[in-house]
């Protein structure tokens, strides 16, 4: 029969100038990825193998495992993102919470207040923290006016305040994954807890929470890795007490001009970072977190 | 699972009136379902069928009125401690549990012990016919698997009252008759006084002792499918459950008359205002030979002739103007026999059949 073949040729090329034209409009975002994320981070790779002679060498490797100060950058690093993460899950989730059962109006002007940081540049809430909580800033004036303590207390220059900065910068990364998962979550679950005999409290910790935990995940995980590699704030907030591997890795340009020592470093921190979302992804699924998926 | 009947509890709602802003969802309503008994409320989207639903349950706060399960007052009691089973049209299935978790959520709360929680489980799933399939996944069901499970879980902990809330709306036909008829002998081995919301008034004619119809916050009417569907309170009523061409009539004396013409009825005429004649399409008969004695019979033109398959519809129109329906079942013989359009036809319709309503849309 003649007519199985009707059309396939043109039918075929359609399907492939389709293609073509996808491949097309997508060709200029591939070369830029290209050209500034592939290019660099294989010369950073490079740089980090070659030593202060010129050759080819694993001392700036072999630096970081033998001097003791670098293991306390990076135990520091961890214990400041780990602190953060766990600071924003405490103050986060039940913020999150609490927008999720609004109605959806008053819903829609708490998230816009959680965004409204966001719109402000970095430096400038970082320098406002700073002016907060100096020792003759305004908390620490009206605490004091309170009564609440007598003499003015140190909340800057060390890992107070760069927690306290990094907590208020990092917020709206946990709630907004948080509030999303919590929103999806239909209303008739926890009317059918409640209808088979549940508490609030039991119906929450049985079926809210265990359906919220994607949402924790992914928002925790997004606080966790942003906070690897900050910079800005500990710089600012922790006042050269709070030494993270992105302040290291600045010393060792500007100070020692040292670029094989900060690539290698660079190198560590991205292998440490696709590590934990590798791993992560074995837990959940990383399109989810992007908003995909669904 | 085994005892019938002796357990289960009467509802009482008494003046429940919940209102959001100036629209009444429930307006007044009072409603006794006697112990045991299968009551559908059947009404439009919009009805407050679901909210009085939802008072039952006490997922919604009404503004005022009396809830008894037996002789317990219930209205102000939290949801998780009114003992009452229920279903929701999304199923709600927690997703992150099996099926033999989801059916064993309500007992694990009434710290049932382990063997007897697991036997009690296995238990419900067999009655839902879902024996073995604990391990199972909620997303590795069908709907119709899901929707059994829903029951299982919702009767595992021996409720005496049972809510369900538009369960079979989300299954496809050939599946929600298997399921209306399943639930119907469920309920008739279980014994349980259940509530049942739909919209579907086929499904509520199929399975309920007595359905209560609602339209903007009311009931209409409360009555047994056959009183509802032969002896419609209104126009309403009559329009929402099956079809039906409505004739205007007009009581002179003790006559009911349409135009000049004096109707045989054997049911009496209500007493309102404006009164109309129900005719449904079944029930007229297309007329070939003499008419029977004391039948009604009405002149009509065919205006078109539909063939279903198992049955036709031939839309005429009276002498005066009006348009009038007529079903019929179609028998090897009967299609060849049908009027052709523009043909004049004879219609009859016995007097028992000839049921004069109250006009009233509400």
């Amino acid at each position: 029969m003649q007519a199985v073949d009707l059309n396939a040729e043109g039918l075929r090329a359609d399907e492939r100038l389709e293609r073509l034209k996808l491949f097309g409009l997508s060709s200029p975002a591939l070369l830029l990825v290209l050209v500034i994320l592939v290019l660099p981070v294989g010369w950073l790779f490079y740089v980090s193998f070659i030593g202060a002679d010129g050759q080819f060498s694993l001392e700036n490797y072999e630096r970081m495992i033998n001097r003791k100060s670098y293991s306390r950058i990076f135990m520091t690093t961890f214990q400041v993102s780990l602190v953060t993460t766990g600071l924003c899950i405490l103050i986060g989730y039940p913020l999150a919470y609490f927008i999720s059962q609004l109605p959806s109006k008053w819903a829609g002007l708490c998230m816009i207040s959680v965004l409204l940081p966001f719109w402000t540049s970095l430096l400038v809430r970082t320098y406002a923290w700073l002016v907060l909580l100096q020792k003759r800033g305004l908390v620490n004036e009206w605490a004091m006016s309170l009564g609440l303590w007598d003499e003015p207390i140190k909340m800057v220059h060390n890992m107070t305040g760069t927690l306290i900065g990094m907590v208020h910068i990092m917020l709206p990364f946990l709630v907004l994954p948080l509030y999303g998962a919590m929103k999806s979550i239909n209303r008739d679950y926890m009317n059918a807890a409640a209808n088979l005999g549940a508490s609030p409290r039991r119906a929450f910790w049985n079926v809210f929470f265990p359906l919220s935990t994607p949402g924790l995940f992914a928002g925790s995980l997004m606080v966790f890795v942003l906070c690897l590699g900050f910079f800005v704030t500990p710089a600012v907030l922790g006042g050269g007490k709070v030494i993270m591997v992105s302040m290291k890795i600045v010393s060792n340009i500007e100070l020692f001009v040292n670029w094989g020592a900060a690539s290698a470093l660079g190198v560590v921190l991205l292998v440490i970072t696709m590590a934990i979302l590798w791993i992560a992804s074995w837990f959940l699924n990383i399109e989810k977190m992007t908003g995909g998926g669904h | 699972m085994s005892t019938v009947n002796s357990e289960a509890l009467p509802i009482s709602v008494r003046n429940v009136t919940k209102t959001y802003g100036s629209v009444y969802a429930l307006n007044d309503v009072s409603l006794e379902v006697k112990s045991g008994e299968f009551l559908t409320l059947l009404g439009p989207s919009g009805s407050g069928k679901t909210t009085l639903l939802m008072v039952l349950a006490g997922f919604t706060r009404p503004d005022q009125g009396s809830l008894k399960f037996g002789d317990r007052e219930v209205i102000r009691t939290a949801p998780h401690l009114r003992e009452v089973g229920m279903t929701f049209q999304s199923y709600a299935l927690f997703p992150h549990m099996t099926v033999a978790g989801n059916v064993g959520y309500p007992l694990r709360l009434r710290k049932i012990p382990k063997t007897e929680l697991n036997r009690r489980v296995e238990e419900a799933l067999e009655t839902v016919q879902l024996g073995g399939f604990g391990d199972r996944r909620i997303d590795q069901l069908s709907g119709g698997q899901k929707q059994r499970v829903a029951v299982a879980r919702a009767i595992v902990f021996e409720p005496r009252i049972l809510l369900m809330d538009e369960p079979l709306s989300a299954l496809d036909k050939k599946l929600r008759d298997q399921m209306q008829i399943e639930l119907r002998s469920l309920h008739e081995k279980l014994g349980m006084t259940t509530v049942y919301v739909t919209h579907d008034q086929r499904e509520a004619l199929t399975m309920s002792d007595r359905i209560a119809v609602v339209n903007h916050g009311r009931i209409m009417q409360l009555a047994t499918p056959r009183n509802l569907y032969e002896q419609p309170a209104n126009r309403f009523v009559a329009d929402f459950i099956g079809d039906s061409t409505f004739l205007p009539v007009e009581k002179n004396g003790r006559q009911i008359a349409f135009g000049s013409q004096v109707l045989n009825h054997t049911n009496p005429a209500p007493d309102a205002a404006s009164l109309l004649l129900m005719a449904r399409p079944e029930r007229i008969r297309l007329l070939d030979a003499k008419p029977e004695k004391g039948m009604n019979t009405f002149d009509a033109v065919a205006k078109q002739v539909v063939y279903q398959g198992d049955s036709y519809l031939l839309n005429a129109q009276l002498e005066g103007g009006e348009l009038i329906s007529v079903r019929g079942v179609v028998r090897q013989g009967t299609v060849s026999g049908l009027p052709s359009v523009g043909d004049a036809i004879k219609l009859g319709l016995a007097p028992e059949d000839t049921v004069i309503i109250d006009g009233r849309e509400v």
